[in-house]
C-alpha cells in the first residue's frame, strides 16, 4: 500500500456548474519519495494539497473517491482525529513564509506551541527541542533567534522557521507548496538542499510543488503535471523530461532556458488556461495547443500509459524509441 | 521601546500647548467685559472694576496675559470657582474618581461583551446570529444615549423598582471617601449591604455609557477577525493541528486585538461626551455633570480649567493606548 | 482563480455607477433605509401639509393625553399630546424638518472646509500641512460634545449655533480622511503623468485627486449627517440647543423628563424618532461603503 493514495480528487467554488479547480486528480506517493507538482498558477496545485489536508472551507467543495493516507482514510476522518494528523505525521510548508508566521509571537513560542499539542512537550524540554530544530533546519546563532518575532527575520530564516514548524513532529509527508517563489534567488538554493537533507536523513516523503522545472529536474523522482487542475502526464525523471508525451509538458519543457542555448529564442504558449467561460469539451489543451486535431476538441482524454509515462493525449509526442 | 515612547512624548507638548491656547483663548472670546465674566458679578463699582482688572491682570497685553496663565498652570493654579470659592483643581480631583469608575465600569462591559460579540458573529459569519448581532451593533451605534438612560430608568427603576435613579450610594450608608471609589471604599467599609447598593447604582449608567463603545467594539472585532481569519498564518497554525479555541483565541484573537485597541483608544474621546450626558442625567457625582452645571452657572474659571484638564486627560490617555497599541503589535514597537 | 479573458467573446464590463447600483440594491438594509429616509424627508418637505396641528398651539384641555389607541387617547391626536397639549405627531412631523436641516447645514459647512483643508495639508507638507494637522490635534483632544458644548456655552444657544458648534466639531475628520487620501494617491503614477503634463497645483489638486478620494468621504458624509442628528438632539437634551418651544427632538426630550412615571409617549417617541433616523442614516452609510470601497465589500 502507497503512502498517500489520491483517486479522483476535485475541488469546486462557486455554482454546481463552475468547472472545478482541481478536476478527477489520482495521485500515489510511496514513504520516503520525492514527488514534485509542476503547473502554471491556478493550475489547481494549491487546492489539491489544501483539499487532502481537509483546509478548503466552505464556498469550497472537496469530493474524492479515495484519500487515504499512512493508513487513514482521510475522507471519514472526524475533526478531532484529523488534527491528530495534521502537523504530526502530515505537514505543510507554505509558499510565503513571512505571511505563514504567526506576526504577534515569537519564535520559541510557535515551536513550543506544536510541541506541546504533538508530542507533549513541556517546558524546558520544549524549549530544547525548539532550540535542536532550530539548529537542524541550520539557523545561525539559533538560541537567540527563539526570543525573535517573525517580522525580525529575513525571507530565507523565516522559510527555515517555517520548515522547522512543519518537521517538529517528524511527519512522514511533508508538502512544500513552493517553498522558495517568495525568496531571493540566492536563498532558493539553500532552502531547496536543505529540504532534501531533511528528507533523506528523516526518510521522510515530500511533495513538492513547484513551477520552477530545473529544480524539479534536480530534486524529484517522479513528477506529476497538472494543467487547469487535471493532471495532465505524471511519470518517472528522468524519463519523463527526456521524452515527455503531452504537448503541454513539451512547451514548458521549451519555455525552458538552457545553459549554453542562450541564443535560442524561447518558446511560450499561445494564448491563456481556459476559465470559467471557455472551458472546452474535449481537451483542455485543445484551444493553444500546436498538433490538434478534431478528436482533441470531441472528447477528453484519459490518461493513459505512453512510452515513458502516464498522459491524457491522443496524439502524444516522442514515442518513437531513440 | 524607549526612542518609541520619546517620539510620542515629543508630540504631546505642542498639542497640550495649543489647547492652553484654545482655553485661554475660551474666556476672551466669550461677549462681554471680562472682569464680570471672570467675577461672576455684573455691575462691580469702578474701583473694584479696576483693581479686579489690575489682579487677574486683564489690563496688560494678551501675550502677557497668556504667559502668566502658563506660568499659573505650571504652579498648578488653575484657579477658583466663583460658585464655591473652592479651588478648581481640588473640586476637579474629589470629582473625577466618580468619573473614572463609571467610565471604567463602562468600558469592561463594552469590552468584553464587544470582543465576545464581534468574534462569534465573525466565527459564524453569515448566519443569523451575525446578522442579529450586527443589526443590534448598529442599533446600539445610532443610539441617543440620554433616550437610552431614560428608557432604561422608565423601565428597570419606575416600573420593575430594581435599580436607584440616581447617585452613587443610598443616603443610608456612611462610606469613609478613602479611594473615591465607591465599590472600593464600600467594600473597606463596615457597613453592610452598601457594596451591593453601589453596584445597583453603578450598573444602569454603566450600561449607558458603555452602549456606543461596545457596538463600536463588536462592529470592529468583526471585521478585524474576519481579516485575520483569511491569514495565511491561521491556515498554517491549521495545517499544524492546532485546536480552534487555540486559532481562534491564541492565533486569531490576539491579531485582531491590535486594531481594536486602537478603535478602544479613539472611544476615550466619545467615552467622556457620553459620561456628561451619563453624568446628568443619573445625577453621577462626575466631572462630566460638574462642568455642565459650570457652563449653566456661568462658572467661567471652572469651565476653562475643567476643560483643559478633560483635554489633558484625552492626550494622556491616547498617548497610554499608543503605548499599549505598541505592546500588542511587536511590528510597531521595533520599527526605528 | 485566474481565469484570463478569452480574446473572442469580451463580456461588457458594467459601468462603475451600474456596478454601484448593483452593489448597493443587493444590501437589503441599505435599501430599507434609502426608503424610510426619503420618507423623513417627504415629511420634513410636507410638514405644514402633513401635520394635524400646528406645532406650537397649545390645547390646554387635553394635557398629556395619551395615543390614540390607549385607554384616554383622542382619536385627533394620534400620538397622543405634551405636557403643554401640544400634538406630539405635529412636533415630531416639524422635528424631522429641524433635524434634517441641522444634519445637512452643519455637514455642508464643515465638509467644504474640511476638504480644503486636507487638500492643504496633503499638498503643502512642509509648512502648511504640519500645521494644520496640529490644529486638528488639538481639536480631537477635546471629546465632541464638550467642544460643542464650548462653543455653544461661547456662543449663547440657539439653532445657529448648533449646526456652527456641530460643524467646528466634526471639522478634523474631513481634515484628516482628506489629508490621508491625498497622501495616499499623490504618489500614484496618474498623478505623476498629470504633473509631467504640466497640470497646474489647483489642477492637480481639484481635478487629478480630489475625485479620487471621494469614495471615503461620501461615506464620512454620510456618518458625520447622523452623528450631527445625534449632538444636536445631545446639545438640545442638555438646553444648550435649540430653544423650546421650537419641536427639536433632542429639546422636545428634555422637558419630558418630567413625565417619565405618567406618559411614557413623551418620552418614548421623539427618542424613537431620533434614533429610527439616525439607525437609517448609518444603515445607509454601511450601504454606501460596500458599494463604494471594493476592499471592505466581503467583509462588512
Amino acid at each position: 500500500m502507497s503512502l498517500l493514495e489520491i483517486d479522483n480528487l476535485s475541488v469546486r467554488y462557486g455554482p454546481a456548474d463552475a468547472p472545478p479547480v482541481v478536476d478527477g486528480l489520482d495521485l500515489r506517493l510511496e514513504a520516503g519519495e520525492v514527488l514534485a507538482i509542476v503547473g502554471e498558477s491556478g493550475s489547481g496545485k494549491s487546492q489539491a494539497m489544501l483539499a487532502l489536508l481537509g483546509l478548503i472551507d466552505p464556498p469550497g467543495r472537496v469530493a474524492a473517491d479515495r484519500l487515504q493516507f499512512a493508513g487513514h482514510d482521510l475522507l471519514a476522518l472526524g475533526e478531532r482525529q484529523r488534527r491528530r494528523l495534521l502537523g504530526k505525521e502530515l505537514a505543510m510548508v507554505f509558499q510565503d513564509p513571512l505571511a505563514a508566521l504567526d506576526p504577534s509571537y515569537r519564535v520559541g513560542f510557535q515551536l513550543e506551541e506544536v510541541l506541546r499539542q504533538h508530542l507533549g512537550l513541556r517546558g524546558r524540554e520544549a524549549r530544547r527541542r525548539a532550540l535542536e530544530l532550530l539548529e537542524q533546519v541550520e539557523i545561525p546563532a539559533a538560541a537567540s533567534r527563539l526570543d525573535a518575532y517573525p517580522h525580525q527575520l529575513s525571507g530565507g530564516m523565516a522559510q527555515r522557521v517555517a520548515i522547522a514548524l512543519a518537521i517538529a513532529a517528524e511527519p512522514l509527508l511533508l508538502i512544500a507548496d513552493e517553498p522558495t517563489t517568495a525568496l531571493d534567488v540566492t536563498i532558493q538554493a539553500q532552502i531547496l538542499e536543505l529540504l532534501l537533507n531533511l528528507q533523506r536523513e528523516r526518510g521522510m516523503a515530500l511533495l513538492l510543488i513547484s513551477h520552477d522545472l530545473a529544480v524539479v529536474a534536480e530534486c524529484a523522482s517522479r513528477v506529476c503535471v497538472m494543467y487547469a487542475g487535471q493532471a495532465v502526464e505524471v511519470g518517472a525523471l528522468p524519463g519523463l523530461f527526456d521524452a515527455p508525451a503531452h504537448p503541454y509538458t513539451e512547451a514548458l519543457l521549451a519555455a525552458l532556458p538552457e545553459a549554453g542555448t542562450a541564443r535560442r529564442p524561447l518558446r511560450g504558449l499561445p494564448g491563456s488556461v481556459p476559465g470559467r467561460h471557455d472551458r472546452p469539451v474535449g481537451c483542455l489543451l485543445a484551444p493553444r495547443c500546436a498538433y490538434v486535431q478534431d478528436d482533441c476538441r470531441a472528447r477528453r482524454p484519459p490518461l493513459e500509459a505512453k512510452r515513458q509515462s502516464q498522459a491524457r493525449c491522443y496524439h502524444p509526442r516522442n514515442q518513437e524509441s531513440p | 521601546m524607549l526612542s518609541f515612547l520619546a517620539r510620542r512624548l515629543g508630540l504631546l507638548i505642542p498639542t497640550f500647548l495649543g489647547v492652553t491656547l484654545l482655553t485661554f483663548a475660551l474666556i476672551r472670546l466669550i461677549p462681554g467685559d471680562p472682569v464680570e465674566v471672570m467675577m461672576g458679578e455684573r455691575r462691580l463699582d469702578p474701583q473694584m472694576h479696576a483693581e479686579a482688572m489690575q489682579r487677574l491682570g486683564l489690563d496688560r497685553p494678551l501675550h502677557e496675559q497668556y504667559l502668566s496663565y502658563l506660568g499659573q498652570l505650571a504652579q498648578g493654579d488653575l484657579g477658583q470657582s466663583l460658585r464655591t470659592r473652592e479651588s478648581v483643581w481640588s473640586e476637579f480631583a474629589s470629582l473625577f474618581p466618580a468619573t473614572v469608575e463609571l467610565a471604567f465600569a463602562a468600558l469592561l462591559l463594552a469590552g468584553v461583551l464587544g470582543l465576545l460579540a464581534g468574534t462569534l458573529a465573525a466565527l459564524k459569519r453569515g448566519s443569523l446570529l451575525d446578522h442579529g448581532t450586527m443589526g443590534l451593533a448598529l442599533t446600539g451605534y445610532s443610539m441617543p444615549i440620554f433616550w437610552w438612560a431614560l428608557i432604561l430608568i422608565m423601565f428597570f427603576s419606575v416600573e420593575l423598582g430594581w435599580t436607584p435613579v440616581s447617585g452613587r450610594l443610598d443616603l443610608l450608608y456612611d462610606v469613609e471617601p478613602v479611594t473615591g471609589f465607591m465599590l472600593i471604599d464600600t467594600l473597606l467599609s463596615e457597613e453592610q449591604g452598601a457594596f451591593l447598593d453601589a453596584l445597583r447604582h453603578l450598573i444602569l449608567p454603566a450600561i449607558v455609557l458603555g452602549t456606543i463603545p461596545l457596538a463600536v467594539i463588536a462592529r470592529m472585532t468583526r471585521s478585524a477577525m474576519l481579516e485575520v481569519l483569511r491569514e495565511d498564518y491561521i491556515r498554517a497554525a491549521r495545517a499544524r493541528g492546532l485546536s480552534p479555541a487555540r486559532l481562534v483565541f491564541v492565533h486569531a484573537l490576539r491579531n485582531a486585538l491590535v486594531p481594536v485597541l486602537t478603535v478602544f483608544g479613539l472611544q476615550i474621546g466619545s467615552l467622556l461626551s457620553g459620561a456628561v450626558l451619563t453624568e446628568t442625567l443619573f445625577s453621577w457625582p462626575g466631572i462630566g455633570k460638574w462642568l455642565i452645571e459650570a457652563i449653566g452657572a456661568r462658572d467661567y474659571p471652572v469651565v476653562q480649567n475643567g476643560i483643559l484638564l478633560i483635554a489633558a486627560l484625552v492626550i494622556l490617555v491616547s498617548f497610554v493606548v499608543d503605548i499599549l497599541y505598541g505592546l500588542a503589535n511587536p511590528r510597531i514597537r521595533h520599527r526605528q | 482563480m485566474n481565469t484570463p479573458l478569452p480574446l473572442t467573446a469580451e463580456p461588457a464590463w458594467p459601468s462603475p455607477l451600474r456596478e454601484f447600483c448593483q452593489a448597493f440594491a443587493r444590501n437589503r438594509g441599505a435599501l430599507a433605509a434609502l426608503l424610510f429616509l426619503a420618507l423623513l424627508v417627504a415629511c420634513a418637505l410636507l410638514a405644514p401639509w402633513l401635520a394635524p396641528f400646528d406645532p406650537a398651539a397649545q390645547h390646554r384641555d387635553f394635557l398629556l393625553t395619551p395615543p390614540a389607541w390607549l385607554e384616554g387617547g383622542q382619536a385627533r391626536f394620534l400620538l397622543g399630546t405634551d405636557e403643554l397639549g401640544r400634538d406630539l405627531l405635529s412636533r415630531l412631523i416639524f422635528g424631522a424638518r429641524l433635524s434634517l436641516l441641522i444634519g445637512l447645514a452643519s455637514v455642508a459647512l464643515s465638509l467644504l472646509p474640511g476638504v480644503l483643508l486636507g487638500l492643504c495639508a496633503g499638498f503643502f507638507p512642509r509648512l502648511l500641512g504640519p500645521a494644520i494637522m496640529r490644529l486638528m490635534d488639538i481639536m480631537l483632544a477635546l471629546p465632541a460634545l464638550l467642544l460643542a458644548v464650548a462653543v455653544v456655552a461661547v456662543l449663547g444657544p440657539g439653532l445657529l449655533n448648533t449646526v456652527l458648534a456641530i460643524a467646528i466639531v466634526s471639522l478634523p475628520a474631513y481634515v484628516r480622511l482628506t489629508r490621508a487620501a491625498v497622501l495616499g494617491e499623490i504618489h500614484r503614477d496618474y498623478v505623476t503623468a498629470a504633473r509631467l503634463a504640466g497640470a497646474g497645483r489647483l489642477r492637480l489638486m481639484f481635478v487629478a485627486v480630489l475625485p479620487n478620494c471621494l469614495a471615503p468621504l461620501i461615506v464620512q458624509a454620510t456618518l458625520g449627517f447622523s452623528a450631527a442628528i445625534l449632538d444636536a438632539a445631545a446639545l438640545g437634551f442638555l438646553g444648550l440647543g435649540v430653544q423650546p418651544p421650537t419641536p427639536e427632538w433632542g429639546t422636545m426630550l428634555a422637558s419630558a423628563r418630567d413625565y417619565i412615571e405618567r406618559a411614557w409617549w413623551v418620552v418614548s417617541l421623539p427618542g424613537l424618532a431620533i434614533l429610527t433616523s439616525v439607525l437609517a442614516i448609518n444603515l445607509l452609510g454601511d450601504g454606501l461603503r460596500d458599494a463604494l470601497d471594493p476592499k471592505l465589500k466581503n467583509l462588512a
